[in-house]
């Protein structure tokens, strides 16, 4: 067979498009994981037994469980349950929880590596707990998980493909459905690869650019 | 809770159980070798082989495993390569996780001192002796947690396969909903299955960690 250009170049602006839902629902699902993921965190770490319990259990059943599953599950369970979200909704939802799981452990990683020093010396000065977490920890534990967190990022760029199952117009989805009209699976597939691989380039190098950035500061 | 539906079908989801662990372990063994091999052509060839492995690993990292998927599923006929599920789900399982896997042993490899290495050649050890002797145990140590890790991801990764009909777990729990119109029970029951092999997966890499660390602990 013949690689057709012309029929990449044809579809490209529907691919961009496209694209756009895909860095949607990534971004929005990164935003999700890193807030939730910081008081899961806060949890698993908590002195009190049963908060810790409850926060280990939350990681090990989103860690454990596929997220192509946690899709199907947000989409097609939860209307069961009373909570009717739309398709866009429930994807970034289940992205943002999932990823959340693995956010509390790369930030719990990372509260390790500062030392406990700092925590002692907030006490003595007698700051609150919230602000110790919110102008000492959490800054520190995020510049030094970055390469971590970017890394979550970059997944969860190639993790929203499979929002494409539960119907959402993203770049995988749109892909299949150009496939359905020319008969091209090899063009159009490699041609959304590329995309991908170039999404996943930008934001690897803006991952190093703030490395370097936070490093500096 | 109907748990009736799971006796009518059960028989579906322990096969669909079989075909999950079967493209599990053909597909991530497939790759631990592939994997091994691409490391040590990294380590022992020249500069261009070198640049088509760094390609080659960037790419396939870079990009989602579902669409590496349909590239080898949809467009494998146009160029003669045809493929059932199945074969098409084992063979993606082993080109996606073969970079992975030449990672991990790529830092095993620079984990273990050079100089280490260098005496070996010294006292006239062949290479392949100098790798299962001196190399191989001891990088074994560092990489079993990220090797463990990586088998834990590649279990939940069988789901994807689903989506081009291969009839595993998932893709029978999706069935079984669609016939009886229940989403609940099927989901929690799949859920509760890959946990479990989650768990035993972790429960094995523990296992091997022990038995690739016992040198370390005669001291």
């Amino acid at each position: 067979m013949n690689f057709s250009f012309d029929v990449i170049w044809h579809n490209l602006p529907y691919l961009l498009a496209a694209a756009r839902w895909t860095l949607l629902i990534s971004v929005a699902g990164m935003a999700i994981s890193i807030v939730w993921g910081v008081f899961l965190c806060a949890a698993r770490i908590s002195k009190n037994r049963l908060l810790a319990n409850v926060a280990a259990l939350y990681i090990s059943f989103f860690r454990g469980v596929p997220l192509l599953v946690q899709l199907l599950m947000a989409y097609y369970m939860l209307p069961y349950v009373g909570l009717d979200l739309p398709a866009i909704a429930a994807a970034i939802l289940a992205v943002g929880l999932c990823s959340a799981a693995y956010t509390a452990e790369i930030l719990r990683g990372a509260l390790q590596a500062i030392p406990a020093g700092q925590t002692e010396a907030a006490h003595a000065l007698g700051i609150p707990g919230f602000s110790l977490w919110k102008r000492i920890l959490v800054p520190q534990a995020i510049r030094i998980g970055l390469p971590s967190l970017v890394n979550e990022l970059i997944l969860l760029v190639k993790v929203s493909s499979l929002a494409s199952v539960v119907g959402i117009g993203e770049l995988t989805r749109i892909s299949q459905n150009i496939t359905g009209q020319t008969y091209r699976p090899l063009e159009i597939y490699i041609a959304a690869a590329a995309i991908y691989f170039l999404i996943n380039l930008v934001i690897s190098g803006l991952g190093r650019l703030a490395e370097k950035r936070l490093q500096a500061g | 809770m109907e748990l009736d539906l799971f006796v009518r079908y059960g028989p579906a989801l322990i096969r669909g159980f079989g075909v999950t662990i079967l493209c599990w372990a053909a597909g991530s063994l497939g790759g631990l070798v592939l994997g091994f091999v691409i490391a040590c052509l990294y380590r022992w060839s020249i500069a261009p082989v070198r640049w088509v492995i760094y390609a080659y690993v960037e790419v396939i990292r870079g990009t989602p495993f579902m669409i590496q998927l349909f590239i080898l599923y949809y467009g494998g006929p146009y160029v003669g390569l045809v493929l059932s599920p199945v074969q098409a789900g084992i063979l993606s399982f082993i080109v996606y996780g073969s970079p992975y896997f030449s990672e991990i042993f790529r830092s095993g490899f620079n984990a273990v001192p050079k100089g280490q290495v260098e005496a070996a050649r010294c006292v006239g050890m062949a290479e392949a002796t100098i790798l299962r002797r001196i190399v191989l145990p001891q990088m074994l140590v560092p990489i079993t947690p990220p090797l463990t890790n990586f088998f834990i991801i590649l279990t939940k990764e069988t789901a994807i396969l689903s989506v081009v009909t291969v009839p595993e777990l998932l893709y029978e729990t999706q069935t079984m909903a669609a016939e009886t119109f229940t989403y609940v029970e099927p989901f929690l029951v799949l859920s509760l299955f890959y946990w479990l092999m989650v768990i035993g997966t972790n429960w094995l890499g523990g296992r091997v960690e022990a038995r690739v660390t016992r040198h370390l602990k005669r001291a």
